[in-house]
């Protein structure tokens, strides 16, 4: 380690000192008071995987919620963000939520990541229980509700979180590009 | 000198906030099993839902109740609640963290709360907001039946609530038990309900040109089957123009355990 290389790695910690002295940075800050990951909840991933919510903190993502049994439109949500990935230079991950736990475990999931096409690198799907389902549609202003026949009714949203898990952007157009959707993809941080 | 003062006052406040609890400890009632034939279809569903049995707390939170709460949870105090989770007037007519307003009275109900921390007071209490067929299913009572949606005398009662003016400060929480001994079903305040988001009488589901196919998978839309019954549908309305985070001044809650288990 030479001189130079020294002083760096001082100034570096000098400045970390700063950051803590200053209250404004530490190891795990606390999420803006604005953000979705507020919510303390735990997802598991098609592969069967725990994580919480919170984890997608960080980089900016694409998030939905919608069920594997639905036939109609989710299969254009899954379509409507292929089509928006296509237009961006570094794809965004995509984290989808299931409505329906009861019959969308991390099976079902897999199975459906892979009928669609669905990178795991990039694609998670994941299920929580129903309490957390219930308040994740509330923070992201998805509405939904069960029927007698085990269908769901809900609203179609894609959501577009920004590193700090604010929602940035959203879209109800399904089967097209929405030109201002992939524009706030392009700008988001 | 200071320090002592205030460390006097927490006690007091804390002093104030125990009694409140103890001397207000929630009753729930057991609400036993039945059907309800809601004002909202349920798909191509006309039978009445079958309802379990489950526990309501007998009166809305109170004031008394939520500075308790916010005692206990300070992350739930006015100020420091998370905007994600509660809008910019939440707690409004609140004087401090842990201190109601001047003129406001423990008995009152407590209002200006979002879902997100209705929930979490429900939660603490062992239970959950109800969700819309409770409530519904137990606001269709009166003080003699179960079910006295078509009675026209109860119906004007309701309803003449909704024509007074909301500038009056609230009444207290323990107006007139209904058939099930659950009191302020109608005529104290509005009340938030567990899946107030499942409630798609959605200005987006009226205003897209083909909402069951795009706006929503299943059967679309909620269509109002009663019509008539005026005032619980304008408990949707204003429900289902809330987001999780809204508050208003006539807008509380009260909660329910989805198992019997008497009073606390």
């Amino acid at each position: 380690m030479n001189r130079r290389s020294t002083f760096r790695t001082l100034l570096a910690r000098a400045m970390v000192a700063l950051w803590f002295a200053t209250g404004g940075v530490n190891a795990a800050p606390p999420p803006a008071t604005d953000s979705i990951y507020q919510l303390d909840l735990a997802l598991t991933n098609q592969r069967g995987a725990e994580a919480t919510l919170a984890a997608w903190r960080g980089k900016p993502v694409i998030v939905t919620m919608f069920y594997t049994a639905c036939q109609f439109v989710c299969p254009r949500i899954v379509e409507t963000i292929k089509l928006t990935q296509a237009r961006l230079a570094t794809p965004l991950p995509v984290l989808m939520v299931t409505l329906d736990p009861a019959r969308d475990d991390s099976a079902a999931l897999a199975a459906m990541a892979e009928e669609r096409h669905l990178d795991p690198k990039r694609w998670t799907l994941a299920h929580t229980d129903p309490r957390n389902v219930r308040k994740l549609a509330a923070a992201l202003g998805i509405q939904y509700r069960e029927l007698a026949s085990g269908e769901f009714n809900h609203s179609s949203v894609i959501l577009l979180l920004d590193g700090e898990g604010r929602i940035v952007a959203r879209t109800t157009t399904l089967g097209e590009v929405d030109a201002g959707f992939v524009k706030a993809t392009q700008m988001v941080k | 000198m200071r320090g002592m003062r205030s460390l006097v006052a927490q006690g007091f406040v804390l002093a104030a906030a125990l009694s409140i609890a103890v001397s207000t400890a929630a009753d729930y009632v057991a609400i036993p099993a039945g059907k309800i034939l809601s004002v909202l279809a349920n798909g191509a569903d006309t039978e009445p839902t079958p309802m379990p049995a489950f526990s309501m707390r007998t009166t809305p939170v109170s004031v008394g109740d939520y500075l308790a709460f916010v005692t206990a949870n300070r992350q739930w105090q006015r100020w420091r609640a998370p905007s994600v989770f509660a809008d910019g007037t939440y707690l409004h007519a609140w004087q401090a963290a842990s201190q109601p307003g001047a003129t406001m009275r423990a008995g009152q109900p407590v209002v200006n709360v979002s879902w997100f921390a209705a929930e979490a007071f429900c939660e603490q209490e062992g239970g959950r907001l109800p969700t819309w067929l409770e409530w519904e299913y137990v606001a269709a009572a009166d003080e003699h039946e179960i079910d006295a949606r078509d009675n026209p005398a109860w119906r004007a009662r309701i309803l003449s609530w909704y024509s007074q003016s909301s500038s009056e400060p609230l009444p207290a929480v323990g107006g007139r038990a209904n058939v099930y001994g659950i009191r302020d079903m109608h005529g104290l305040v509005w009340e938030w309900v567990d899946d107030f988001n499942a409630l798609l009488v959605s200005a987006d589901s009226r205003t897209q040109g083909d909402p069951d196919r795009l706006q929503f998978c299943g059967a679309g839309a909620i269509s109002l089957k009663d019509r008539s019954n005026y005032a619980v549908l304008m408990r949707i309305a204003l429900l289902s123009s809330l987001s999780a985070k809204s508050t208003t001044n006539n807008l509380g809650f009260r909660c329910v355990r989805p198992q019997v288990t008497g009073q606390k």
